[in-house]
């Protein structure tokens, strides 16, 4: 977790927004990251993130005082928040960081609040008070049985369908994977399932088109169009291709069946998300 | 096409120059009219397929003189009509010919801030050097006067041999100007709004500034220098300079003039949004529009491998869908990126092609494929989702269409396959959309484009535009000239 001084981005920035920052000027990578609290009066973002590679681990160096060389935004559209009854917010791993701004949002606006977060292992769950204090109803899940229930998320959320009445809206943030599972857990529901996207960006402002997803059969931008869409449309398993573009693959062996390859991709988004 | 090297074009320019020089004022028409048309030096194609340096080296000064000499001095200079910023280029020439090249400089920089830009990147062949009665008498559009090569001597010369002067700002008015975006709309804005004494801020998107002179056109055909050069003047002349800030996000465009206090605003925000064909495939790994893959090598400096974190993936075989210089661009900057092999296809033939013919020229020499009349049905991808080939259909051409254009039309049953990992889209941009959904009030036509009257004022006021996000995907010098008069409608607005 990360306070970084933006006043002018702190006091426009909305839920649901992100920035983009850039360690170094010419050579640096640029990568997006999700604005998970802000403070107008004191100028500051705060920014939470999983070291994965080599800006963010970079960015994880980072000492008190120190000066991050670019950093733009609120990008992306703000989410739309309003009242409608019960809402479960699903966060993921780091997608709780995301997800906090939200599930704030659709308290203050008045809704009922379900917050089920998800992770590996307990040591992985963040921001656990933070989501305490909104919820009306909190539920810890980890895959291994180390803290709360011992599930995947989709199993409290197919249950929270359940229930009479169902909940009125679902937001779910996390790995692609898991954000596929919960869409399709709601599905047969027919509650209204909004997840945040996690493309590869360049310049966020909508000019290159490398973060583009296809929903409901037409191409949107993550950045411009986004990073919010409706979770029953989008194409998850282009998204996860596409996520995973950059990946040193090629060599990997042609001859390894579909499945095989199906399952390693899942493992992988997995530990990119969750693992420290 | 040999290829001659730069050391011999100067050696045979000298000699012709050595016996025309002493009776330079003399000449007849027909003997300016028999000299030949100076070649543009540039680097070998084998050798630079490979680097990223400039591939046109410029003239020599005995080039330049000579090629200064075959101009007619006309009259009534046509080639004035076909300048859009109408730049004086008799006098020009003519100052070249006589070895003062301070004065032709100052004599382009009445009418245009950035002639060292200009004289490479504009179209010169459907402009200025169209309707030049030299190539109109020789019949061929490349034997006229290279003016566009002239202009790039010129403007060479003074940033090699002179030392700049920081143009003359008048006393602070105490009026603050905002500009959007840091193409070369914008920076003509700045330079003619703060010579007036106003405060001047541009803001930016990127980090770096510059627009599409920065991350869409290539080094090798616009170093990056010569922009940075315009920008540091700028800076010395107090405008005040503010990347990675996005209007629209990090400010609403009118919050700009309620809040932070701006009296006028100039949108030069580019038409940066890429189109994509729609069609099956588009979304595979290994699919670029060409913003994103330029993006990736100029700004980001893929091309430095090993340093740049930005990477590219490596390709062998690249298709390039389009026939502009974006297009061309993003061909050649595959080849330099490593590619084994490129091809560009397009659905009409090379006439239409909207490339400058240089560059046309330049990419066949490097080793480029096309292919005519042919265009993209769909993408074909492998199980991981990446790019295998594409799938081709044949076109011929039809009745001219609204551009005048003959309309290609496909030919039923035509299909083939090029088998590629890479394929890049670069069928052009529309306007981005940014400040158009933050700010209603602001009006556009049914492609996006910012509507403006003939001063460049917008549907709000105090508020102007130019560039890209009225014209569409346009041209830098057509960029310039709307800055021009945006700046001068603001300056007299402010005084007003
Ligand atoms: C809108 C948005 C909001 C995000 N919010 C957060 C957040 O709040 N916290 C957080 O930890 N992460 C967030 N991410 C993901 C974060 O951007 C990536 O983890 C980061 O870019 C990795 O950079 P790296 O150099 O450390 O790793 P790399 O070694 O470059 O990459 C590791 C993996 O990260 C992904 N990645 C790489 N580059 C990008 C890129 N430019 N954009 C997106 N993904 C990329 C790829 O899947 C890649 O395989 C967000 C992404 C998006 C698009
Ligand atoms: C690859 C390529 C090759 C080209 N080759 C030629 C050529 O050979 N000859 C020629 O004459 N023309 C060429 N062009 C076209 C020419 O570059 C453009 O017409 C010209 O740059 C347009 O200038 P502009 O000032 O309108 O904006 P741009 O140069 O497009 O700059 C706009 C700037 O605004 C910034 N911006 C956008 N939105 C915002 C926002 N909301 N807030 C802040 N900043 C924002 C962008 O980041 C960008 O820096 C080429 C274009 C491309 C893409
Ligand atoms: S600005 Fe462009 S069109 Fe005008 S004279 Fe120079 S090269 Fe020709
Ligand atoms: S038309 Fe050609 S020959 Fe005549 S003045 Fe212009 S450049 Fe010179
Ligand atoms: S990041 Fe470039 S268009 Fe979205």
């Amino acid at each position: 977790m990360m306070t970084v001084r933006a006043p002018l981005i702190a006091e426009e920035r909305k839920p649901g927004q992100f920035v983009i920052l850039q360690l170094d000027d010419n050579f640096g990578e640029r990568i997006p990251l999700t604005i998970a609290d802000a403070d107008p009066v004191e100028g500051s973002i705060t920014l939470v993130f999983q070291t994965v590679g080599k800006t963010t681990h970079r960015l994880a160096l980072l000492s008190e005082g120190d000066k991050i060389e670019n950093l733009v935004g609120p990008l992306g559209q703000p989410t739309h928040i309003e009242k409608v009854g019960t809402v479960v917010c699903v966060g993921g791993g780091i997608g709780v960081a995301p997800l906090h701004p939200i599930a704030q949002g659709m308290k203050r606006a008045g809704n009922r609040v379900v917050i089920i977060i998800g992770a590996r292992t307990k040591d992985l769950v963040i921001l656990e008070d933070r989501m305490r204090a909104i919820a009306d109803e909190l539920i810890i899940c980890t895959d291994d049985g180390s803290y709360g229930r011992k599930a995947l998320v989709t199993a409290p959320l197919k249950e929270l369908c359940e229930r009479d009445p169902k909940p009125d809206m679902v937001v779910a943030i996390g790995p692609p994977i898991m954000m596929k599972f919960c869409a399709e857990t709601t599905r047969p529901f027919g509650v209204p399932t909004v997840v945040s996207l996690n493309s590869i960006m360049i310049d966020g402002t909508g000019m290159c088109g490398g973060c583009r997803v296809t929903v409901g059969g037409q191409t949107k931008f993550t950045c411009v169009d986004g990073p919010e869409f409706d979770g029953h449309l989008v194409d998850f398993d282009n998204l996860m291709k596409r996520l995973g573009a950059y990946k040193k693959q090629e060599d990997m062996a042609h001859e390894k069946c579909h499945l095989e390859m199906e399952m390693e991709m899942e493992m992988e988004k997995r530990n990119l998300k969750l693992e420290t | 096409m040999s290829h001659k090297s730069a050391e011999q074009l100067n050696a045979e320019a000298r000699k012709h120059l050595d016996a025309l020089l002493p009776r330079k004022d003399a000449l007849k028409p027909k003997e300016r009219m028999a000299i030949p048309a100076q070649e543009m030096p540039a680097q070998d194609p084998a050798e630079r397929r490979r680097n990223v340096s400039e591939v046109a080296l410029g003239y020599s000064q005995e080039q330049a003189r000579l090629e200064a000499l075959r101009c007619l001095q006309c009259k009534n200079a046509p080639c004035i009509e076909g300048c859009p910023v109408r730049i004086d280029i008799p006098a020009f020439v003519k100052a070249i010919a006589d070895g003062d090249y301070q004065k032709s400089v100052d004599i382009i920089k009445r009418n245009s801030l950035l002639p060292a830009v200009c004289g490479r990147v504009c179209p010169q062949e459907v402009q200025c050097q169209a309707p030049c009665t030299v190539g109109k008498a020789l019949k061929d559009v490349d034997k006229a006067v290279n003016i566009g090569r002239l202009e790039r001597y010129v403007a060479d010369w003074e940033r090699e041999n002179q030392s700049f002067d920081v143009p003359a700002v008048k006393p602070e008015t105490g009026k603050k100007v905002a500009v959007i975006g840091s193409g070369p709309a914008s920076l003509v804005v700045a330079a003619d709004v703060r010579r007036e004494g106003h405060a001047v801020t541009i803001f930016e998107a990127f980090h770096k500034p510059g627009g599409v002179m920065i991350y869409g056109i290539p080094e090798f055909r616009l170093p990056k220098k010569i922009v940075q050069m315009e920008i540091d003047t700028l800076a010395a002349m107090g405008v005040e300079l503010r990347t990675n800030y996005v209007v629209g996000r990090t400010r609403k465009l009118t919050d700009l003039m309620t809040k932070d206090g701006y009296h006028a605003i100039f949108v030069g925000t580019g038409a940066g949004l890429p189109k994509f064909m729609n069609i099956e495939g588009e979304n595979l790994i290994g699919v670029f529009s060409a913003n994103e893959y330029l993006t990736r090598a100029n700004l980001m400096k893929a091309y430095e491998v090993g340093k740049a974190d930005t990477p590219i993936m490596p390709s062998r075989k690249v298709v390039v869908l389009g026939g502009g210089n974006v297009a061309m661009d993003a061909a050649r900057v595959a080849l330099r990126l490593g590619a084994g092999e490129v091809h560009v296809v397009y659905r009409r033939t090379e006439v239409e092609m909207p490339a400058r013919v240089e560059e046309v020229r330049h990419a066949k020499e490097e080793g480029i494929e096309f292919h005519l009349l042919q265009n993209a049905k769909r993408i074909l991808g492998d199980e991981y989702g990446r790019v295998t080939g594409i799938e081709c259909l044949r076109y011929e051409l039809g009745e001219p269409d609204a551009s005048g254009r003959r309309r290609p039309v496909e030919l039923k049953g035509s299909e083939f396959m090029i088998e590629c990992d890479a394929v890049i889209v670069a069928i052009g941009n529309d306007s981005n959309p940014l400040i158009k959904q933050t700010t209603p009030e602001l009006n556009v036509n049914k492609w996006g484009h910012i509507i403006v009257d003939e001063n460049g004022r917008t549907s709000i006021p105090g508020v102007y535009a130019g560039g890209d996000i009225v014209l569409g995907a346009a041209t830098v010098i057509l960029a310039m000239g709307q800055g021009r008069t945006a700046a001068k409608a603001i300056n007299e607005y402010l005084a007003g």
